[in-house]
């Protein structure tokens, strides 16, 4: 169980040095004000992280996550600013929705045997262009309900801000922890990522699970879309571009195994932080170009892939050739 | 070899090809019309030839690389810094072709990393490419410093919108590399080697194919690829734009390639039918545009092509059809 442990603990502390190397330097970012927007700021992102998590530890991959956040967006403010639908309602329309559009990429994969990447593509593709036929601008959302959850705010003493929405995002991953390892549910995805076949023999209802997993992606994103509305109190078409990679980049460094079967939802917690602290401290040291960030998330994604296979070459050496060619 | 090319003719990429030609031509009538003018020619159909260039130009790396059951997200970022090394470059007052030959050589360099990734250290071909399209638009950036360079270079220009007998060089460019490459895959036995590998990795090793070389050799290939489609595209607008030069073409790459019948499980791999899948997708996308569709309307067509795609493909309905016909043909495809 140790072993197995490795990796999460190894993100976890390549993020304590990296704080406390970054505290050194800024001693500002020691304080709840800049934790407490650690959490806001990423909380969409944190949140579709979740959903990826349960992906990619079924041994899939969900590339249409960013375009069904910018597609709840549109569909949330539009529902709400040219229909007068009360937020809730709104809410309620778009996870439904997005059930269902994960069901149907569910259903494709595992009924026509293709791989996830280019279905979930087409998702892509059909979210986003959906999106943009729904309308080309950037629809504002002006509603009482939204004004009293950014309202709805938890002071902290040194001038840290709990959000609603950063909140959501922790409880989300509680729920997601939960939820991956004390249920049946859980079981069956570290199952199907393991190994397909056996999991068949087992009895594990291979199809049924498949659909829940990219049912609960795709709601996933739908929710991060509403906490993206809610942060940017708008709806655009062209929202959260590349977030499915930034998502990605978070379960693989919170040291979630790409070939499925292994991987931790707190993990990408601390990827997703390790993320946010990437872009705090550009922004605090004023003289580095954000284009740095993107870099330094790649040598991130690049040094964690290494160490996992490092770490699994050393510890599994009989299961090597079949899958991962 | 007269028989075998008239057989290819009458495959259904091809005949989608004439389809979607024809329902352009029954939405905008003057879709055919192609004009002579200032030594070169115009017209809706050279347009698609042109504009499907770069993706065509990927689609011929990306063939190589979906063969061996990879598959390269970096193409689109690779794009962008070969184009932002080119301008640089030039901007810089390099002669054109060392400019060109150092992007072509990043654009190597780059697939040799992806190959490196992927046949040395054995990670998972759309992580290992996955880094290089995160961090790739990071480093064009960088090498732009975060803005667009622009140039005004002939030469550079001549090889995105010089013409070439009247074609446009960058269509151009596209069908010289596709013989090139088709020939060296298909004339020599490394075709094969790719289609073993893509097949089984492990029964290709053992039967003593160098699958660490070959697959290094592949995203070699695909990386330069992306290099000249990169070029191409910075030299037709007269500039590098690291945020949006490639952007999403990765994607486009890959459908094209599984539209020429490619199959994403290896094994299967067809060079110019992955350029007339390319041509396709822009044969699409001008229509929309000249029919006065909105462009949005593009990404659903597409989505629903994909669709389609993976329901012929699938393994499923071909073993239904297998089921229900009994038709030899279907049974031997699979």
């Amino acid at each position: 169980m140790k072993r197995s442990l490795r990796p999460l603990a190894a993100t976890a502390v390549i993020f304590l040095i990296a704080y406390a190397v970054s505290v050194l330097q800024f001693p500002g970012m020691l304080s709840t004000r800049v934790l407490g927007n650690f959490l806001t700021d990423n909380a969409f992102l944190g949140i579709a992280a979740v959903g990826m998590t349960f992906v990619i530890i079924s041994g899939g991959i969900d590339l249409s996550v960013g375009a069904v956040i910018g597609f709840t967006g549109v569909l949330v403010a539009v529902l709400i600013t040219w229909f007068g639908v009360h937020p809730l309602v709104a809410f309620a329309i778009a996870l439904l929705v997005a059930a269902l559009f994960g069901a149907a990429m569910g259903l494709t994969i595992h009924y026509l045997q293709v791989p996830s990447f280019i279905v979930t593509l087409a998702g892509m593709f059909l979210a986003r262009g959906g999106a943009s036929v729904i309308t080309q601008d950037s629809v504002p959302i002006n509603h009482e309900f939204y004004r009293t959850i950014s309202e709805a705010i938890i002071r902290l003493p040194g001038g840290g801000r709990l959000s609603f929405i950063g909140l959501l995002m922790v409880a989300v991953f509680l729920v997601g922890a939960l939820l991956a390892h004390r249920t049946r549910f859980g079981s069956y995805v570290y199952a199907l990522g393991g190994n397909t076949v056996s999991a068949l023999l087992m009895g594990v209802p291979v199809a049924r699970t498949t659909v829940q997993i990219y049912m609960l992606s795709s709601v996933l994103a739908a929710l991060s879309g509403i906490v993206f509305s809610l942060y940017t109190s708008a709806g655009y078409p062209l929202a959260a571009v590349g977030v499915e990679l930034d998502a990605i980049s978070a379960v693989v460094i919170g040291g979630t195994l790409l070939t499925g079967g292994y991987g931790f939802v707190l993990g990408t917690f601390v990827g997703v932080m390790l993320l946010g602290l990437v872009q705090t401290y550009i922004i605090f040291d004023g003289t580095l170009s954000s284009w740095w960030t993107k870099i330094v998330i790649g040598v991130l994604l690049f040094l964690f892939i290494v160490l996992q296979r490092i770490i699994f070459a050393a510890s599994a050496p009989g299961e090597e050739s079949s899958e991962k060619v | 070899m007269k028989r075998l090319h008239l057989e290819r003719l009458a495959n259904p990429q091809l005949l989608a090809l004439v389809a979607v030609l024809l329902i352009n031509w029954l939405l905008f009538p003057n879709f055919f019309r192609i004009a002579w003018q200032d030594g070169r020619l115009f017209g809706s159909m050279i347009d698609v030839i042109n504009r499907g260039a770069p993706v065509a130009i990927l689609a011929i790396g990306m063939t190589g690389v979906i063969a061996t059951k990879g598959v390269d997200l970096s193409v689109g970022a690779i794009m962008a810094v070969c184009g932002a090394v080119a301008a640089t470059m030039v901007v810089a007052g390099y002669p054109t072709p060392i400019a060109v030959i150092a992007a072509l050589a990043v654009g190597l360099a780059c697939g040799l990393w992806n190959g490196f990734l992927v046949a040395v250290l054995d990670i998972q071909p759309i992580i290992a490419t996955l880094v290089l399209m995160v961090a790739g638009r990071g480093i064009a950036q960088l090498i732009t410093e975060g803005s667009i360079v622009t140039f005004n270079d002939p030469a550079l220009v001549y090889l995105g919108t010089g013409s070439f007998f009247g074609f446009p060089m960058a269509a151009v460019i596209a069908l010289v590399l596709m013989i090139v490459v088709t020939l060296l895959v298909r004339r020599t036995a490394i075709g094969l080697f790719i289609q073993a590998i893509g097949v089984n990795r492990a029964a290709a090793s053992l039967a003593g194919i160098h699958s660490r070389m070959l697959l290094m050799l592949v995203y070699a290939l695909s990386g330069f690829c992306a290099a000249i489609a990169g070029i191409v595209v910075a030299a037709d607008i007269r500039g590098a734009d690291a945020n949006n030069s490639g952007l999403w073409l990765e994607l486009d790459a890959i459908l094209a390639v599984v539209i020429g019948g490619t199959s994403l499980l290896g094994g299967k791999f067809s060079i110019p039918l992955a350029v007339v899948g390319a041509l396709i997708i822009q044969a699409m996308n001008t229509g929309i545009l000249v029919s006065g569709f909105r462009p949005e309307f593009n990404l659903i067509v597409k989505a629903g092509m994909i669709i389609l795609i993976l329901m012929l493909q699938s393994p499923l309905l071909g073993n239904a059809i297998g089921f229900f016909k009994r038709d030899p043909k279907q049974a031997n495809s699979r």
